[in-house]
C-alpha cells in the first residue's frame, strides 16, 4: 500500500483548513472594519 | 495587560502585529512543510507517513493552547474584568477548534496506514475529541450570550471548567497506554531522529504566528463590531 495518498491527504485537509480559517477571519474583519469607518465618516 | 485595556492602544499594535504574523507563519509554514515533504528521509518503521508530524503535532499543541489562551481570557475577565478578556476568549475559539479539528483529522490518516485503523476510542484521541466538542460548545455560548447582551460571566466560567480536559489529554498517554504512542518530545530531548526532526520546530513556529494572525483578526472585528453597534444605539436615542 502507497503511503504517499496518505500524506497528501493529510497535508491537503491542514491546509485547506487553515486557508478556511483565515479567508473567514480576514473578510469579516474587513468588513466590519470598514462598516466602522463608515459610520465614523457619516 | 492593563495596557491593552484601550482598544486604541490594542488597535495600533495589532495592526502591524497581524500582518507581520501572517508573513513569518506563512514564510516559515512553507519552508517547513516543503522541507518535510522533500528534504527528510522516511522513517525506518513509518516510512513515508512520518512526514504527516510536520502538521499534527502544530496542530496538537495549537489544539491545547487555544484552550490555555482562552482559559488565561476567562481568569483576567473574572478577576481582573480586563475589558477585552472576553472579546480575546471568543476571538481565539474558532481558530482553537480549527486546529484541534486538524489535529484529529490528520491523526486519523496517519492512523490508517500506521495502526490498520481510521480510528481508536484509546484515551489520547478520546480526549482530543472532547476538547474539539468543548470549542463547539464554547462558541455557541459566547455567540448566545453576546446576543442576549450578557457580560460573557458563564462563558468565561465554561473556559475554566474545560481546562480541566488539558492535563487529561497530557498525561492520557501515561494514564492509559493503549493504541497513542507515549511522549516523543520532551523538555530532555526526544526520541524522533534529528534527521527528521528538524523541520518539525519551523512549522510548530509557523503554524504558531498564523494561529495568532488569525486570533487578532478575530479582535479587530470583534472591536470593530462592537464600535459600530455602539454607534448605532446612540444614534437611535
Amino acid at each position: 500500500m502507497s503511503q504517499w495518498p496518505f500524506v497528501i491527504g493529510a497535508y491537503a485537509v491542514a491546509v485547506l483548513l487553515t486557508a478556511a480559517l483565515f479567508a473567514w477571519a480576514y473578510v469579516s474583519m474587513r468588513r466590519a472594519e470598514a462598516a466602522a469607518d463608515e459610520l465614523i465618516r457619516k | 495587560m492593563h495596557a491593552f485595556a484601550n482598544p486604541a492602544r490594542f488597535l495600533k499594535i495589532a495592526k502591524p502585529a497581524t500582518t507581520w504574523l501572517l508573513l513569518v507563519g506563512l514564510a516559515l509554514t512553507a519552508i517547513g512543510l516543503l522541507a518535510g515533504l522533500t528534504l527528510t528521509p522516511p522513517d525506518y518503521l513509518q516510512g513515508e507517513t512520518v512526514r504527516i508530524l510536520y502538521i499534527h503535532v502544530p496542530s496538537a499543541w495549537l489544539g491545547m493552547a487555544g484552550w490555555m489562551g482562552i482559559a488565561a481570557a476567562s481568569v483576567s475577565q473574572l478577576v481582573w474584568r480586563h475589558p477585552l478578556a472576553a472579546v480575546a476568549g471568543r476571538a481565539t475559539a474558532p481558530a482553537g477548534a480549527t486546529f484541534a479539528a486538524i489535529c484529529l483529522i490528520t491523526g486519523s490518516i496517519w492512523g490508517r496506514p500506521t495502526w490498520g485503523t481510521w480510528w481508536e476510542w484509546d484515551g489520547r484521541l478520546t480526549s482530543m475529541l472532547v476538547l474539539f466538542f468543548l470549542y463547539l460548545g464554547y462558541i455557541a455560548l459566547a455567540s448566545a450570550e453576546r446576543e442576549r447582551g450578557g457580560e460573557g460571566r458563564i462563558t468565561a466560567i465554561y473556559g475554566l471548567v474545560g481546562a480541566i480536559n488539558l492535563p487529561i489529554i497530557h498525561y492520557s498517554v501515561l494514564w492509559w497506554r493503549t493504541l497513542h504512542q507515549g511522549e516523543s518530545i520532551g523538555i530532555n530531548g526526544s526520541s524522533i531522529d534529528k534527521s527528521i526532526l528538524w523541520p518539525l520546530p519551523l512549522t510548530v513556529i509557523g503554524f504558531t504566528c498564523l494561529f495568532g494572525a488569525a486570533v487578532l483578526m478575530r479582535i479587530r472585528a470583534e472591536l470593530a463590531e462592537t464600535k459600530v453597534e455602539a454607534r448605532m444605539r446612540r444614534m437611535s436615542r
